[in-house]
């Protein structure tokens, strides 16, 4: 299968890979459909559906970036273990097949300031950081490169996160039994 | 492969390719399975001959049954959910097609080489729960609905002892990426005894049981079938369905069957590999181009071997109760499989 290695990527001028570019409007563009969608529709499976796609758009955008750990990581925790438990959890208790009339509550649109905020401070952010850099076109991180930094430099971050969530997973424990 | 032709295929070609090789490896371990296991080894084991007159020894009753389902209605009940009833089914098949595609068939017969390639296998086997989930609520059914749910209680309990046991694996492999676990296997040596390579089968033996029992739960195959009891639920959360959206759950889980057989070979019976020392290769370059077509046969043999073990199961012992199921999981499977990592990892550390 060398001729995948040897195939001509499209790079344009100041070495911007065009068809890259491309993929990450494509794929942008379906995920703010899909997240309009998850508040808009009537049907809270259908909400969490669609949150699907946008979570599976997110896997490739990190696929894209050359992100292949990150982007099965996304996989294998939201799309199949986080999104099962919101769709188990909904129809354990609540999953009528149809529109749902009382899925607003009066403040919903309060969301629409803190929503508008966030995309501000964070394209101002990134806009702000980056200027005119243009980041290299590599290709995929190997495993061992990003296990190797998790056991080494990164080792401490990283017990400390997963102490916060051993922590977050007693909490729960401990509110959910009652006895 | 294309180091072997005398032209370059171009990239849509080999794209084309990898994709009709994919379904060949997927669909023709699926038809294996069904005739051989399902249609002829059950009958024997319950002494009876099973089909006997499509074809030579009933050898295309399975041609008979595909087009029998391909000629009903494809019906929907009037209070489903029409979309996502249709969808549900397509979800599970698609899942299982790419679940196939780290898998190495050869030193290049692959589809793709992921270095994070077991990882992947793992994450995207995860995806057919949602299918089986909606497909559940979809239908508009008591029993459907109670299907799903147990479906997916089921199969997020053993997909925790199934990462678990292939993470003892990777441990000794020292890599995820799928070639590099069979290269690993077949340039090992057991105690200086190079003979044989090492299958992982061998030193991580209680892996190789957690990944089998865990495999067998994921399928909902008995005695894991709590969630299409046909005693208690008709069907599950396939009780809706007829004609081909059925056909795609049944071949859904046969295919699953069969890739995860397929991958299980790789992680533990040494894959498409001979041990490296018969023929004097050092690494995987030095293997011989003929073992791209050897390659696939020894994966189909120990596929099958591998699938006769579970339908050996499958047709042998009763269903566990709902309880027992979520208990063997958590309290027996994790810890085990937990123990082993730290074994597996001290050991790794100690040689």
């Amino acid at each position: 299968m060398s001729g995948l290695a040897s195939g001509t990527v499209l790079v344009g001028v100041d070495g911007i890979n065009v068809a890259k570019n491309v993929g990450f409007g494509i794929i942008a563009a379906v995920m703010i459909f899909a997240a309009l969608c998850v508040v808009t529709t009537r049907n809270v499976v259908h909400g969490a559906l669609w949150l699907v796609v946008v979570l599976g758009g997110v896997a490739a955008q990190y696929l894209l970036a050359a992100a292949e750990f990150v982007a099965i990581s996304q996989v294998l925790v939201y799309i199949g273990a986080v999104m099962v438990l919101f769709l188990f959890g909904i129809m354990l208790t609540r999953a009528k097949i149809g529109a749902d009339s009382d899925l607003n509550n009066r403040s919903w649109a309060l969301g629409i300031p803190v929503a508008l905020l966030l995309l501000g401070v964070l394209g101002y952010v990134i806009i702000d950081g980056l200027r005119d850099t243009v980041v290299p076109d590599r290709g995929p991180t190997p495993t061992v490169l990003l296990s190797d930094g998790y056991l080494g430099p990164y080792l401490v971050p990283f017990l400390a996160i997963s102490f916060v969530l051993l922590a977050a997973a007693i909490g729960a424990i401990v509110i959910a039994r009652k006895d | 492969m294309s180091a072997l032709l005398a032209f370059e295929i171009p990239y849509w070609g080999q794209s084309l390719l990898r994709v009709l090789g994919g379904i060949v490896a997927v669909l023709l371990p699926a038809g294996t399975i069904v005739y051989l296991f399902l249609f002829k080894m059950m009958s024997f084991m319950q002494s009876r001959l099973g089909p006997m007159e499509a074809g030579p020894y009933g050898s295309l009753q399975l041609v008979a049954e595909v087009g029998k389902w391909l000629q009903k209605e494809d019906i929907a009940p009037a209070a489903a959910d029409q979309r996502i009833f249709k969808m549900a089914p397509i979800i599970v098949l698609v899942s299982t097609f790419l679940l196939v595609a780290v898998v190495p068939f050869g030193p290049q017969a692959y589809f793709t080489d992921f270095s994070a390639g077991i990882f992947y296998a793992l994450a995207v086997g995860s995806v057919s729960v949602i299918g089986i989930l909606v497909a559940g609520w979809a239908s508009a059914n008591k029993y459907s609905l109670l299907g799903g749910l147990r479906a997916a209680g089921q199969l997020i309990a053993y997909e925790l002892p199934m990462v678990l046991a292939v993470v003892g694996v990777v441990i000794q492999a020292g890599s995820m990426n799928m070639q590099q676990i069979v290269v690993a296997q077949n340039t090992g040596a057991i105690f200086g005894f190079e003979w044989l390579g090492n299958p992982f089968v061998l030193s991580q033996f209680v892996g190789f049981l957690v990944f089998m029992i865990a495999v067998q739960a994921e399928l909902t195959q008995p005695p894991f079938d709590m969630p299409i009891a046909e005693s208690e639920l008709v069907s599950g959360y396939m009780t809706e369905y007829s004609g081909f959206r059925f056909l795609m759950f049944f071949i859904a889980e046969f295919a699953t069957a069969g890739v995860f057989a397929l991958i299980a070979s790789v992680l533990f019976l040494g894959g498409w590999g001979v041990p490296f020392i018969w023929f004097g290769w050092e690494s995987l370059s030095d293997v011989a181009w003929w073992m791209n077509l050897a390659g696939p046969a020894i994966m189909l043999t120990k596929m099958l071997l591998l699938t006769f073990l579970m339908m050996w199961v499958r047709f042998s012992y009763p269903r566990f109760r709902e309880d027992q199921l979520q208990t063997f999981a958590w309290k027996f499977l994790i810890p085990i499989a937990l123990a082993n990592i730290i074994l597996t990892a001290i050991l790794k550390v100690v040689f």
